[in-house]
Parts: C-alpha cells; sequence; structure tokens
C-alpha cells in the first residue's frame, strides 16, 4: 500500500447544536479515487470545507504530505497543492471562459502574480487553451460564463482548480447540475485528466452508479460520522449504509 | 492591447493634450489643469472599482497630499514642484499603507462609509488644528520647475503640462497594472472573491494594493490642486468632495482610462459653466446628471468604447 | 464629579438627539436594504417645514396659544413624509431594489444633491429663526447648572420614538410582517406580504423620524442651507456603530457616540469633530458589521 497523503485524525465540527463533523478519521493514499457518499446534511460538503481552509474544525488534525494543515486559510492550502471544485461552481460571471482560466493561470503559473507582465500574452494565452482543450471545453472560449451550460460550467470550474500544481482535489457533487446523459462523459473525462496527473481524487456525489464505476474507495456520512469506510461493493451492500444512505432495500 | 500601441496611444494623448497650452486661454487652462488633478484621485477609485471596492472618502488622500505640499512649501522654503509631488506621495503611500491592510477587510457599503470616516476625522481634526489654519486653511506659493520660477501664463502653462504628463505616466501604468496578471486577478476579485482565494490568491492582498495606488494618486491629484488654487482648507477632506470624486468615477466606469479624464473634464466643465449661469441650481443639476449615468450608462461612459467582450479577443 | 455629570447630562441630550435622527435610518435600510443619504435632506427639510409653519402659526396669532406649536412642528414633520416618503420611495427608489448597495448608495447621494438646491429654490439662502418653542419649557437647573427645559424633551421625544419603533415592530401584526420582510422578502411575499406597501410605510416612517428630528432641532438653530449634510454623516456613523438596520443597535450607537463626544468637548476640544468617527472605528475593528448585526457565513 502507498503512502497516505492526507490524513484527518478525530475531527470534531459542531454548528451550535448541529454536530457536522464527529470523530472523522480518514486517510488517503497518494493517488487513490476516493468518494464521499451520505444524504444532505450528513457531513460531506463540511469534510470537504474542513480539508480545504472554509471552516476550522473544533478539535483534531489534519495532515497533508506529513505537514499540519489544520486551521489553515483556503489560499494557504490551496498554494500547497489541495484544490477543490463547487456544488455551485465559483467561475467570475463577468469575465470570459478563456479570461477566467487565465485568472487561474495569473496565479498558479508564475509564483508571484506580477503588477507589469501582461495577463493575456500569447504564452499565458496558449497555456490557458492547452488546459481548456484538455477538459474539451476549448470551443467556447470566448463565451462569458452565463450562456454556459451547467456540465460546460463545471468543467470550468475543475480546469481553473487544476491550473496550478495539485496534488490533491476534492470534487464537491462534481455532476450536479449536469444534464443525465452528459455525466458519465463528463466524469470520465475529469477522472482521466485527473489521474494522468497523478493526482489523489476524493468527490462528493449522490449517484450510486458513478461512485461504483469511478472510485476505489467509499466513505459513507450519517449524522457527521463516517458509517462505512471501503471498497464501493462493500459499502454499498452494507446494511446501515443501505438503511442510513442509498435507502435501498437491504 | 499591445505594448507598443500603448505607448503610442500613450505619446498621443500627451500631444493632444499638451497642445492645449498652446491653445486654451487662460481659465480654460485652469480648469482643465484642476480637472486633471482631480482625474488622478479619480483614477485611484476606478482602480479599486477594478476591484470591486467604491472609496467614499479619496478626499482623505486629496487633502493630505495638499496639506503635505502646503507644509513642505511653509516651513521648509521647499517650492520645487518634483520634490513636493515626490514628498505628498510618499506621504500618502505611508499612511495608505498603514489604513490598506485593515481597510481590505471591509466589503461594500463598510469600505465606502470607513473610508468616508477616515476623511472625515483628518477633515475634523484640520479643522480644530488653529496653528495651521484651522477652517481657514493656508497659502502656498508659486511652485518652481527644477530652478525655474514662471509666473503669469508661463507659470499656468508649465503647471498645466506637467499635470498632463502626469496624467499620461500615471494612466499608462494604470493600464498596464489593469493589463498584468495581478490587474486581472483583480477584476476576478470583483466578480468572485470566494473564487480568488481558492486559486491560492489573497483578496486582502489585491484589495491592499489598489488601495495604496489610490492612496498615491490622491496626494499627488492634491498637490497639483493646491499649486494651482494657491490655496488649501480642510474641505478638500469633506465628504461631499470626496462624493465628487465616486461622482467621477462612475461617470467614468471601471473600463476604460481615458474615461476618468474626460468624466473629470466634463464635471469641472458642468460645474463652472451652471456656477455662471445658474449658480443655486448647479447640484440639482448634477444630482439628475448622477441619476441619468446610473440609468443609462451602469458601466460609465468607458463602456461605450471599451465593451467587454471585444476586450477578449 | 460635576464634570463627570454635566458630560452625562451633554451626552445624553446629544444622544437623545442622535437617535431620533439615525433610527429612521436604520429603519430604511433594515427594510429596503438602501442607506439613504437623503435622509440628511429629510432631515434640513423638515427642518424648514417647522419653521415655516412655525412661523404661520405664531404670524396667524399663534402667541395666544403658544403651546401649539409643538403641534406645528410634529405637523411639519408628517406633512414632509406623507410628500417625500412616497414620491421618493414610488417614484425612484423602488426601481433599485435588489441592485448593488453601493450603487444605492450613489442614487440616494443624487436625490440628496437634487434636495440640497430644490431648499434653496423653495426656502432661498436666508437663515430661518424659530425660538419660540425651544424657550417655553423654561430652564432646569440640576445642581450647580442649568439647561434649557427643550433640551430634556428631546430626550424625552427621543425614549418616545424609540418605545414607539420597538414597540411596533415587536407588539403589533404589522410590526411582525415588517420583522419577516426585512428577514426575507421573497419568502414574505410568497406567504401573502403585500411587500411594496410594507417598503413604502417603512420609507414614510423613516422619512418622518428624519423631518421629525429637523423639526424638533429648528427652534434650537438657525435653519440655514447646507443643514443636512452634516447631521447625515453622525447618523451614519451611529447606524454603522449599531449595527445596520437595527433600532436597538442605534441607540446604543446614539448613546456611545453622545457620551463621547460630549466628553470629547469637555476634556479634548480638539477631537470634538472626530472623536465620532475614531469611535465608529473602533468598534468596526472589533465587530466588522457593528454591534448588533447578525453574521452570517455563505454556504458553498
Amino acid at each position: 500500500m502507498s503512502q497516505s497523503v492526507l490524513d484527518v485524525r478525530d475531527v470534531q465540527k459542531s454548528f451550535g447544536a448541529v454536530t457536522a463533523a464527529q470523530d472523522i478519521s480518514v486517510s488517503v493514499p497518494e493517488g487513490a479515487v476516493y468518494s464521499l457518499i451520505g444524504t444532505n446534511g450528513a457531513g460531506k460538503t463540511t469534510f470537504v470545507n474542513m480539508v480545504t481552509g472554509y471552516i476550522k474544525p473544533d478539535s483534531g488534525s489534519i495532515t497533508f504530505g506529513g505537514r499540519n494543515i489544520t486551521g489553515l486559510a483556503p489560499r494557504q492550502i490551496t498554494r500547497l497543492g489541495i484544490h477543490r471544485s463547487f456544488q455551485i461552481a465559483q467561475l467570475c460571471n463577468e469575465l470570459t471562459v478563456e479570461e477566467n482560466m487565465l485568472v487561474a493561470g495569473a496565479i498558479h503559473a508564475s509564483g508571484r502574480p506580477s503588477f507589469l507582465r501582461s495577463a493575456h500574452d500569447a504564452r499565458a494565452r496558449e497555456r490557458a487553451v492547452a488546459t481548456l482543450e484538455r477538459f474539451r471545453i476549448a470551443e467556447h472560449r470566448h463565451r462569458l460564463i452565463p450562456e454556459l451550460s451547467g456540465g460546460v460550467k463545471k468543467l470550468l470550474d475543475i480546469a481553473m482548480a487544476m491550473a496550478g500544481d495539485t496534488k490533491v482535489m476534492l470534487l464537491d457533487e462534481p455532476t450536479s447540475g449536469v444534464a443525465a446523459d452528459e455525466k458519465f462523459p463528463i466524469m470520465d473525462l475529469v477522472i482521466e485528466a485527473l489521474r494522468a496527473e497523478g493526482v489523489t481524487v476524493i468527490f462528493v456525489e449522490h449517484d450510486m452508479d458513478i461512485v461504483t464505476r469511478y472510485s476505489e474507495r467509499v466513505l459513507a456520512f450519517y449524522d457527521g460520522r463516517i458509517i462505512a469506510d471501503d471498497a464501493p461493493d462493500e459499502v454499498l451492500s452494507d446494511a446501515d449504509v443501505r438503511r442510513y444512505v442509498t435507502g435501498a432495500p437491504a | 492591447m499591445m505594448r507598443s500601441n500603448l505607448l503610442l496611444s500613450a505619446f498621443g494623448a500627451f500631444a493632444v493634450l499638451a497642445a492645449g497650452s498652446v491653445i486654451l486661454p487662460d481659465w480654460a487652462m485652469f480648469l482643465f489643469a484642476m480637472a486633471l488633478a482631480k482625474g488622478l484621485v479619480c483614477l485611484g477609485i476606478v482602480g479599486m472599482m477594478r476591484g470591486g471596492l467604491v472609496s467614499f472618502g479619496q478626499g482623505l488622500y486629496y487633502c493630505l497630499g495638499a496639506y503635505t505640499a502646503t507644509l513642505v512649501a511653509g516651513s521648509f522654503g521647499v517650492s520645487d514642484i518634483f520634490l513636493l509631488t515626490l514628498l505628498s506621495a510618499g506621504v500618502c503611500l505611508l499612511v495608505g499603507a498603514a489604513f490598506g491592510p485593515l481597510l481590505a477587510n471591509y466589503r461594500g457599503i463598510f469600505f465606502a462609509m470607513l473610508s468616508l470616516a477616515l476623511s472625515m476625522v483628518l477633515y475634523g481634526s484640520l479643522s480644530k488644528m488653529s496653528f495651521i489654519g484651522g477652517t481657514d486653511g493656508l497659502n502656498i506659493a508659486a511652485p518652481t520647475f527644477l530652478g525655474w520660477a514662471p509666473e503669469g501664463r508661463p507659470l499656468q502653462t508649465a503647471l498645466y503640462i506637467y499635470v498632463t504628463a502626469l496624467v499620461v505616466i500615471a494612466g499608462t501604468l494604470m493600464r498596464i497594472f489593469f493589463d498584468s496578471e495581478q490587474g486581472l486577478i483583480t477584476l476576478a476579485t470583483r466578480d468572485n472573491e470566494l473564487r480568488v482565494e481558492y486559486l491560492g490568491a489573497s483578496v486582502r492582498n489585491v484589495m491592499s494594493y489598489t488601495y495604496v495606488f489610490g492612496a498615491v494618486l490622491g496626494g499627488i491629484g492634491g498637490t497639483i490642486a493646491v499649486l494651482a488654487l494657491g490655496h488649501v482648507d480642510p474641505e478638500f477632506a469633506f465628504w461631499t468632495t470626496s462624493g465628487e470624486f465616486v461622482f467621477v468615477a462612475i461617470l467614468a466606469g471601471y473600463l476604460s482610462v481615458p474615461a476618468v479624464f474626460v468624466a473629470a473634464i466634463i464635471l469641472e466643465m458642468v460645474r463652472s459653466f451652471s456656477n455662471l449661469y445658474f449658480p443655486n441650481t448647479w447640484q440639482l443639476a448634477l444630482g439628475i446628471f448622477l441619476l441619468a449615468v446610473i440609468v443609462m450608462l451602469p458601466n460609465g461612459l468607458g463602456s461605450l468604447v471599451r465593451r467587454r467582450k471585444e476586450d477578449a479577443t | 464629579m460635576d464634570l463627570v455629570a454635566t458630560i452625562l447630562v451633554d451626552g445624553l441630550i446629544y444622544a437623545g438627539w442622535l437617535f431620533i435622527v439615525s433610527v429612521g435610518l436604520t429603519l430604511v435600510f433594515g427594510v429596503l436594504n438602501i442607506l439613504n443619504i437623503a435622509h440628511g435632506s429629510l432631515y434640513a427639510i423638515g427642518a424648514y417645514a417647522s419653521a415655516s409653519l412655525v412661523g404661520l402659526y405664531f404670524a396667524a396669532g399663534g402667541d395666544a396659544v403658544p403651546w401649539g406649536s409643538y403641534a406645528a412642528l410634529i405637523l411639519a414633520a408628517v406633512l414632509v413624509a406623507l410628500v417625500l416618503g412616497p414620491l421618493l420611495e414610488r417614484g425612484l427608489l423602488r426601481f433599485f431594489y435588489g441592485r448593488d448597495e453601493v450603487l444605492n448608495v450613489l442614487v440616494t447621494y443624487a436625490v440628496f444633491l437634487i434636495l440640497e438646491d430644490v431648499m434653496k429654490l423653495i426656502w432661498g439662502v436666508n437663515p430661518y429663526f424659530v425660538y419660540e418653542p425651544y424657550t417655553l419649557l423654561g430652564d432646569v437647573e440640576i445642581g450647580p447648572l442649568f439647561y434649557v427645559g427643550y433640551d430634556f424633551a428631546v430626550i424625552g421625544a427621543a425614549i418616545v420614538v424609540g418605545l414607539a419603533v420597538w414597540l411596533t415592530l415587536n407588539r403589533t401584526k404589522i410590526g411582525k410582517i415588517v420583522l419577516a420582510v426585512i428577514h426575507d422578502s421573497e419568502m414574505s411575499e410568497t406567504m401573502g406580504v403585500n411587500v411594496p406597501r410594507i417598503y413604502l410605510g417603512a420609507f414614510m416612517a423613516g422619512a418622518f423620524l428624519a423631518a421629525l428630528g429637523g423639526a424638533l432641532t429648528a427652534p434650537m438653530i438657525s435653519v440655514t442651507p447646507g443643514l443636512g449634510v452634516n447631521v447625515i454623516i453622525v447618523a451614519f456613523a451611529v447606524v454603522i456603530i449599531g449595527g445596520l438596520g437595527s433600532v436597538p443597535g442605534a441607540a446604543i450607537g446614539a448613546v456611545m457616540v453622545g457620551i463621547s463626544r460630549a466628553a470629547s468637548v469637555h476634556l479634548v476640544p480638539e477631537a470634538e469633530l472626530f472623536i465620532i468617527y475614531f469611535v465608529m472605528a473602533i468598534v468596526l475593528l472589533f465587530r466588522p458589521e457593528g454591534l448588533f448585526a447578525k453574521t452570517q457565513a455563505r454556504k458553498i
């Protein structure tokens, strides 16, 4: 078994009376593809938000590559190589697809963004278009965000997160808001692109067909706890998971 | 825009503006010099607007720059315009760098009102400081230019050329900034801060940078204004002064740099003509004008020449 | 000891006045989400209108019943609210609901500029004096100090206004509806609330309170152009300290600003003008959204 890249130990988080995370412990090996399942409010997004710094755990620790990242700000965690996508794609609506990609390039390409170097020069554009092509959305590059379909927005969201030196990618419901017939093509594209670069992937998903097809290991969340942590087939046939998560007959 | 094109248009703009020193009558040259000086202040606001912030307190730096120049000139007998400009800009840079990171935590009306409060603190303090003139303010002697001490029309002309040069330099640098990596990140921040943070950039830094640029530009604008007027008083920091700067910034919009100076000149012209013909209704005219701009040109004059989509191709 | 008492009394008098001029501003922001710079103009128009009405009252033989001039003050504020409230809200502001907050500040700034000149057109540029209501209540002696009774009446008016606003919001059906609209106007609309009417009502109430502030102040000062310019900035500071949209916040903010200003007047007179903003900056440093604002994290 390869070395774990992300270690979450005994993490707790509550919002007032609501427990969003209770004794969460996970360790993710480098290059693995994990999925998180569970009903709404079970604690999946809270998990993603804690790992990426949007909310700070009440207690417990999160280590990445041996370094304690508990409580760091999102941009610091991003700089270390943990990137994420969002349930609702977070894009700059007043900019075009290519400009959105150029923003990501401006931040990542040169270490320290410059006040003088043009963000639109030929090299920057080439790089932006190359990433867009990798995610097969280059044809939309001159369109504004509100004109795009849900699937293209999701892909752009992920493509932007991939502009840096990504080591771990957390995808928060990559197929929500995507037309049914686009779901598998999009997942094929994304997982293939991420795997090609050896990125460790953790994705939140409601569709069990996608979970079984793309993930090596599944974490089932219920009421802020992880109730199952195993290979997809094992987790999906687990009695508790059937009762609390998938609702499938036992 | 390509760099060479940018330099070409900068030289072109300077040539056209500088030609004004030959053609314009005295009163118009004074009006243009004042408009361009205030335009520099407004350019700073436009820089912040690129990041989504509007400062209602740019009078702070306008006033600070003007007082710095006046006090330095009065106390140390410095009259060289280059030195005065540099010193004012330096003081505003320091003050801006102190307040910038604090204000950068605030957004929307909180940022607007806090910046306004800071300018009112300066206004209130200066009004009470009788040893530097209190509400009456101070006078400043005519500037010299590297030892040359012109008077009358030559002085006017020199001041006008000087502000023109500053406008072209500041405008060019601002355009370079707008098009730069940091500039694009600023524009993205206006749109979606969360995205920018999750790409690994610091929104707070972005806001601080634009704030400090605005402070320096405000100080330079104030220095030119006080040298053109020969007098400064605490009204430079009063909120209605800042309100006019915001007016110009809104009229110009955040898309185009030249639009800022066009807007500033329009405002000064409307003001002086109204003062002449309708002295009691000029604010009324200004108010209606402002409403019309907000309704009909929400992205300002700049949107007439620079459409976002064309920008991209 | 005397100094402390003086500062407290002066501070409370100023706080009373501040509360009356700020509570309407915070109410309008709470409901309409518009920070109204023209609130200062409404204050000034209230002052002018009351100066005119009180003047008319005494010209028409009001000397016989001088107390009637108080009715004239209040009537002036009511008239301002009835005329300008619907004109501004229905005629202009409603087209900007849901737009950017800063943009809306500019819209009301435009209204402020327009009204400044409209006042000059109606009332000219010469000062108006109506001292009669100010002297009617005689003097009040507190220890060795004398105060004008009218000043205390302003504190009384502030308490009445505060209680009235609080009771209306918390103890009446219409108040509960207003609170629902503040909380979520879209949801209220689907529940059958006539939201535009609530907006209009809230704006008129705000306009009335602004004008009332001006009307009550008119007897204490000379009413001249530019009256609203300073008031609005002080009122901003008060509502921002208290938390935008919070009525108790406006009360606390008014007392904080009132006392600090009084302290500064007596202890460090040079700081009088900036102490207000200093207090505001300190509060915002520790509570970025003011004392009573509810903060909510964005869900992602």
